[in-house]
């Protein structure tokens, strides 16, 4: 098999005398749904913070493309293709729908080009297109805080995506959906598999399994198990972790 | 035709309301064209007998009024666009002041072709200087953190300039020339006044291109939330420093015309109580509006001057200046312009379709069309 996208190993963290996690292995590959999974606590959402460099890991490495990103900030680990949706939707909800994908796209743009308002004409198709793509064309002049919970989770969805990212990672992108909406965002996230990989963290396993190809499952901060959606939803250890506490 | 389409498509496919009216380009207007008509007005008003003087007191006081209402428009864009509270700004445009004053007595110069572009200079560097120290950090700075560094820095400044006696110490410097354009004296009067409203109108274009550009739209991104626009790979500090020199440009070319207007510059000017009030301008017209500080500046020092006449008055003002911009922060911080600007259009769109320019015939415009 080809090097892996992201390769996480042996990471760990500590949040005073908490093991938020103790030596955990992930490797997701190019173009692959991955999703991590494990009861509350279990450091699902502090491996997701540490590989989008929110916080910086206290042991271990992070290597993205072959790279090492460890120890880089957000925005230069952003600007290597490394996106991160938030758990809370962190949209701008005083500006409008259109011009909060537009700051998305024209994020790596020049100062002086911005200044100049240089991209103003051409990324304007981008962003009619990708509200297109995620149904929000008729909400493009609405104030993006005043939409539906669901509808502002796809335009943090689409501004993630905007910069063509080789990995986004999405935290609960259906905490608080409709099962109607949930199915929507299934559909809307296949067609980004053609450019880009994906780690999710979710509660919902029926959506997981839907969309995933493979899992991690984490418990207390550690690595349970992992392997294909098939090869998670046999492991007995897993089930026993599920079964006897959830 | 196919603007109306795209609209309607917008109305009815959930945008449910119009764009609503815009109100600040009228309150521009509006202000424009009372300062152009003010010095006409007034003297026709004050008139006594036959004569008109169009260099009257009036025409002179207003002109201070509108340089200082240049140095409200630089603090609202590093605090009502940047989100820098900037509590020296007046060190920006004291120094703009000192330095040409100091200019004009070592080489005689009164030009405003050196005057204008050194004031900007300075004003530029030094805040690049002082925003270098106070911005650029690998964590983002706390706000208390900038207002007490230009307000220390501001603070120190005019201590400086009090006990040197190079710049003339606690009495500050006096220029004794007039400034000159193209050979021509320009004493304090009309003529000075129309500079002055020029000098104005050009800061505060170039600030209303500079915040409304796609420049402008990170601004807007990073005084709501600076982590997420982090996150989207924006250098937040790049655009801090750039909007606080700018701003500093501003202030130090309206501190050098200042100073040559007055023909004195103090260490006041350059201190607490010059910052402190373009910090009031500012909040008590609305800062994030532009406009805002210019009528903030207009009324608070207009009010100054109306009321010096009367001795009694004159020393209440302070203090019901004071109890009013309390009530202004605690009930009505959008400031005055608040009470007629939508939270919305405070915010301003920046996309091409926003202004009503629609180029599209997209799929909505076309579905909607039909029902």
């Amino acid at each position: 098999m080809t090097e892996p996208l992201l390769k996480v190993s042996g990471l760990g963290k500590v949040f005073g005398t908490l093991r938020a996690l103790n030596g955990v292995d992930v490797a997701v590959h190019a173009n692959t749904f991955h999703g991590l999974i494990g009861p509350n606590g279990s450091g699902k959402s502090t491996l997701l913070k540490a590989i989008a460099g929110d916080h910086f890991a206290d042991e271990g490495e992070v290597s993205f493309a072959g790279e090492d990103v460890t120890t880089m900030s957000p925005a230069e680990r952003s600007r290597r293709g490394l996106s991160l949706k938030f758990q809370i939707t962190a949209i701008l909800p005083e500006l409008t729908v259109y011009d909060n994908l537009l700051l998305a796209l024209q994020a790596h743009q020049s100062l002086w080009g911005l200044l100049l308002s240089r991209s103003r004409q051409r990324l304007d198709a981008e962003v009619m297109d990708m509200l297109a793509q995620f149904r929000l064309t008729g909400k493009a002049h609405s104030l993006a805080g005043e939409m539906s919970h669901g509808e502002q989770q796809w335009l943090e969805i689409a501004m993630a995506l905007a910069l063509k990212p080789k990995l986004l990672l999405l935290d609960e992108p259906t905490g608080g959906m409709s099962p109607e909406e949930r199915r929507v965002t299934g559909e809307l996230l296949e067609p980004i598999r053609d450019y880009c990989a994906l780690v999710i963290v979710e509660h919902d396993l029926d959506f997981i399994k839907d969309i995933c190809d493979n899992l991690t499952v984490l418990d207390q901060g550690q690595v349970l198990d992992d392997g294909t959606v098939a090869e998670i939803e046999g492991s007995t250890k897993v089930q026993e972790v599920y079964t006897t506490r959830v | 035709m196919t603007e109306t389409t795209a609209n309607l498509a917008d109305d009815k496919a959930g945008g449910k309301r119009r764009l609503p009216l815009s109100v600040l380009p009228i309150i521009e207007l509006a202000m424009l064209a009372l300062l152009l008509l003010y010095p006409i007005l007034i003297t026709y008003l004050t008139a006594e007998g036959e004569t008109l003087d169009f260099n009257n007191y009036f025409v002179v006081r207003v002109t201070s009024i509108i340089l200082l209402a240049m140095l409200a428009v630089s603090f609202d864009l590093c605090w009502g666009y940047s989100g820098i509270m900037s509590f020296g700004q007046a060190l920006f445009f004291g120094i703009g002041g000192y330095f040409v004053a100091k200019l004009s007595e070592e080489t005689g110069t009164t030009s405003l072709l050196v005057i204008v572009p050194a004031g900007m200079l300075v004003g530029l560097l030094s805040a690049l200087f002082v925003g270098w120290f106070l911005l650029i950090s690998k964590r983002t700075p706390t706000i208390i953190f900038v207002a007490l560094g230009t307000l220390t820095a501001s603070f120190a400044a005019e201590r400086l300039v009090a006990g040197w006696q190079w710049v003339g110490a606690g009495n500050g410097m006096s220029i004794w020339d007039f400034a000159t354009i193209f050979g021509t004296e320009l004493e304090p009067g009309i003529g000075f006044y129309y500079l002055a409203v020029a000098f104005l109108l050009i800061a505060y274009l170039a600030s209303r291109y500079l915040v409304r550009s796609q420049f402008g739209l990170a601004l807007a991104g990073i005084r709501q939330n600076e982590h997420r626009l982090a996150f989207l790979g924006y250098r937040l500090q790049a655009f801090k420093l750039i909007v606080f020199s700018f701003a500093g440009l501003i202030a130090g070319w309206a501190g050098a015309i200042y100073a040559f207007h007055e023909g004195f510059v103090g260490p006041s000017t350059v201190g607490v109580t010059t910052s402190t009030y373009a910090v009031l301008y500012g909040l008590f017209g609305g800062v994030g509006t532009l406009i805002g500080p210019v009528i903030g500046a207009g009324v608070i020092e207009g009010l100054t001057v109306i009321l010096s006449d009367n001795e009694t008055l004159k020393a209440y003002w302070p203090i019901a200046l004071g109890a009013v911009m309390l009530v202004v922060v605690a009930y009505q911080p959008t400031g005055l312009v608040g009470l007629l600007v939508s939270q919305r259009e405070r915010f301003g769109s920046f996309g091409v379709r926003q202004g009503g320019k629609s180029s599209g015939t997209d799929d909505t415009g076309k579905a909607t069309g039909n029902d």
